[in-house]
């Protein structure tokens, strides 16, 4: 059951590859997006067992992720038919046959229980990706492609030398030598300490650079500033959110061996960095991708201070982990509705977006004070559970670092996106043929709906969900 | 083992010195073609008793990083037309001093971290740490796409080192890994070098400068 959810988008881009017409070709993209959904509903609802031998297996965190990229993928790939048809003049195979590959792994990613398996599944996932940036073939296109491929490749090679340690903990602590998860964490107290502590840093600046946290992120304003709006919605909800799942188990096993409070110490000023990073690069930042980019970095520095805080942050962490995702949906999608009609994504070229694009306008603004934390959206759910977390276990200093850089990310993005948003578009803009359509307007839309609908009320399922999540990632004593 | 590998492991750190004082882009790529060679006959000395598998491995490992990946980036030297010097951000001997700096301090480092018995006395993990640490820093001091792509290489190698400790224990976890970040260096690295070469009508990395803050 699990294998199929690995496979089906691997004979999506199989079947999208052999598609020979590019105006159909993208209409794959959905298909492979319900059929993935399906089998996703059906593996959260029957709770499959372990496959291949513990190979693969579905935890309650890999059931909250996996359930959360399926549908963000399910809605991209609409977005995406809307934005090919836009771009027709380009050849899509290559990005089709990508794009559903990229499903294939991230799954992977989810599923593997085995670290060595998690490693290869992150690097195909970089792989499969690049294609996708590369999209445009633009020299500046080239150049970020460039440099995520080299930065994220030097991450995987940190994380595979930390799986190394990690495995070499094992074989010093007189393990019979294992990746498998379930045995690290059983066997955990066994470990031999100075190779763990070793692995869990390269382990953490390996796949935290996939994540894009500061000072390793500067991949992530070129990739996500010179890729198609929709591959950054999926990178920045899907891709960084597998990262996460990386860095919280090898976080589980070192817990597991009795050094969480050590490991915890590292994380919160970590998570603190990025958020500082992305508050100081986000002022003045003329372009609205880069700026998403940067708000990327800033909530992955806030998933990894939640990951820090423990307790209650990591019940915050999980549940922002997915009104981020979904508000990141927002942003990118409506940023790239507006990047097609202005053919540009600077503040030099757009304004007037609530005239020229009124859905689009309307959906952008929502989605800017949902990703600053302003009631009554999601995120400002989450944000306060981690605020309250930290006053709650005396991290005094913690929290008032936290609150500073949430109001300097406030004030940098909103000058920036009422640049855009008011005003009068210019001549040039309002010639462009592009016009908001189903395609391209209900994605972002229904994003808005559930990042609104999360805020209001919070479904059991989905908190009993987060709380098994929580629980399985920090078990209590 | 020890007496076997040693040696081996000390040239590795004297090649490791050797890229980082090169001039010529020609002579990096061979010290690092010849490193690869080196730790081929390595994955055989690591193994107690070389089998068939430990043969192709080490075949593999010395036709690909040996060969395959010089043979490469040589030929997309030539077709770019570059000019063949290394063009470092940090001068050579300050690279060279630093990569002194480096080695020592994976020496010390490494005598933090408790061996298995079975690798007591041999310098497998000072060895692969100090090659890991001179890969990032040619990753990082050199301007040139091929010299990046080269000291990826290297800190590949590094991380080589440390897999043949776990040879024996998980040998399907250090070949994958060996592989498969091979064909990542090599031709994914590759095919953009060919396209930054058309684009650019150059392979340094300093003109790729449009993005930035």
């Amino acid at each position: 059951m699990l294998l199929e959810l690995v496979g089906a988008p691997l004979a999506a881009a199989a079947v999208a590859a052999g598609v020979p017409s590019n105006a159909r070709r993208p209409w794959v993209l959905p298909l492979a997006g319900l059929a993935h959904l399906a089998l996703t509903v059906r593996a959260l609802t029957h709770a499959p067992g372990v496959e291949l031998g513990g190979w693969l297996a579905l935890d309650p965190l890999g059931r909250l992720i996996l359930g959360f990229i399926s549908l963000l993928f399910f809605l991209c790939s609409f977005y995406a038919v809307g934005y090919l048809g836009h771009r027709l003049e380009r050849p899509n195979r290559l990005f089709c046959a990508a794009f559903c590959a990229f499903l294939g792994m991230m799954s992977l990613i989810i599923v593997s229980h085995h670290l060595g398996l998690l490693w290869v599944a992150m690097e195909a996932s970089t792989l499969t990706t690049a294609p996708l940036l590369y999209f445009n073939r633009t020299p500046r296109s080239l150049e970020a492609t460039w440099k995520y491929l080299l930065i994220g490749s030097v991450g995987i090679a940190l994380a595979l030398f930390g799986t190394f340690f990690l495995a070499y903990a094992a074989l010093h602590g007189g393990l019979r030598s294992t990746l498998f998860f379930e045995d690290l964490v059983r066997d955990a107290t066994h470990l031999s300490r100075p190779w763990l502590h070793g692995a869990f840093i390269l382990l953490f600046v390996g796949y935290g650079t996939k994540m894009g946290l500061a000072p390793l992120h500067t991949w992530k304003p070129d990739a996500y500033g010179e890729a198609p709006g929709v591959v950054g919605c999926l990178l920045a909800g899907g891709l960084t959110n597998c990262a996460f799942l990386a860095v919280a188990r090898i976080y589980q096993v070192v817990c597991a061996a009795g050094e969480g409070p050590w490991a915890r110490s590292l994380l919160v000023p970590m998570g603190l960095l990025s958020m500082a990073t992305a508050a100081v690069f986000m002022a003045r930042q003329r372009d609205l991708k880069r700026m998403l980019a940067y708000s990327s970095v800033e909530h992955m520095g806030i998933l990894i201070l939640g990951l820090g805080l423990g307790g209650a942050g990591v019940y915050g962490a999980l549940f922002h982990l997915i009104n981020n995702g979904l508000t990141k949906g927002v942003l990118f999608l409506a940023v790239g509705n507006i990047h097609r009609a202005y053919e540009g994504k600077t503040t030099d070229t757009v304004s007037g977006v609530f005239r020229r694009l009124p859905l689009t306008g309307a959906l952008f603004l929502a989605g800017f004070f949902a990703i600053t934390s302003s009631p009554p959206f999601a995120p400002f759910q989450s944000v306060f559970t981690l605020l309250t977390a930290a006053i709650g276990t005396g991290a005094y200093v913690t929290a008032a670092l936290f609150v500073l850089a949430l109001n300097f990310v406030f004030f940098g993005m909103a000058s920036t996106t009422v640049a855009a948003l008011q005003g009068e578009p210019s001549e040039s803009a309002r010639a462009t043929p592009y016009r908001d359509g189903w395609l391209t307007g209900a994605p972002p839309l229904v994003f808005a709906l559930l990042m609104l609908a999360l805020g209001v009320h919070l479904p059991a399922e989905l908190e009993a969900a987060l709380r098994a999540a929580a629980a399985f990632l920090e078990p209590r004593p | 083992m020890a007496h076997t590998v040693n040696p081996l492991l000390v040239a590795i750190l004297l090649m490791n010195l050797a890229t980082l004082g090169a001039s010529r882009l020609r002579a990096v790529i061979d010290i690092a073609a010849l490193q690869g060679i080196v730790l081929g006959g390595l994955v055989l000395l690591a193994h107690e008793e070389a089998d068939l598998r430990a043969a192709l491995l080490a075949a593999a490992v010395i036709g690909i990083k040996g060969f395959v990946i010089p043979y490469l980036l040589v030929r997309a030297m030539r077709a770019a037309a570059i000019r063949r010097e290394v063009e470092p951000i940090v001068g050579f001997l300050p690279s060279l001093l630093l990569g002194a700096v480096a080695t020592a301090g994976a020496l010390v480092c490494a005598r933090t971290l408790p061996l298995a018995p079975a690798h007591q006395g041999d310098l497998l993990v000072p060895a692969s740490i100090a090659t890991a640490l001179t890969g990032f820093l040619v990753l990082t001091t050199r301007r040139k796409a091929i010299t990046q792509v080269v000291g990826y290489l290297i800190l590949e190698n590094g991380i080589f080192l440390l897999g043949l400790t776990l040879i024996e224990a998980m040998p399907f976890l250090v070949e994958m890994g060996a592989l498969l970040d091979l064909f990542v260096g090599v031709f994914v690295l590759g095919i953009i070098i060919h396209h930054i070469s058309r684009e650019f009508a150059s392979l340094d990395t300093g003109r790729l400068t449009a993005l930035k803050e």
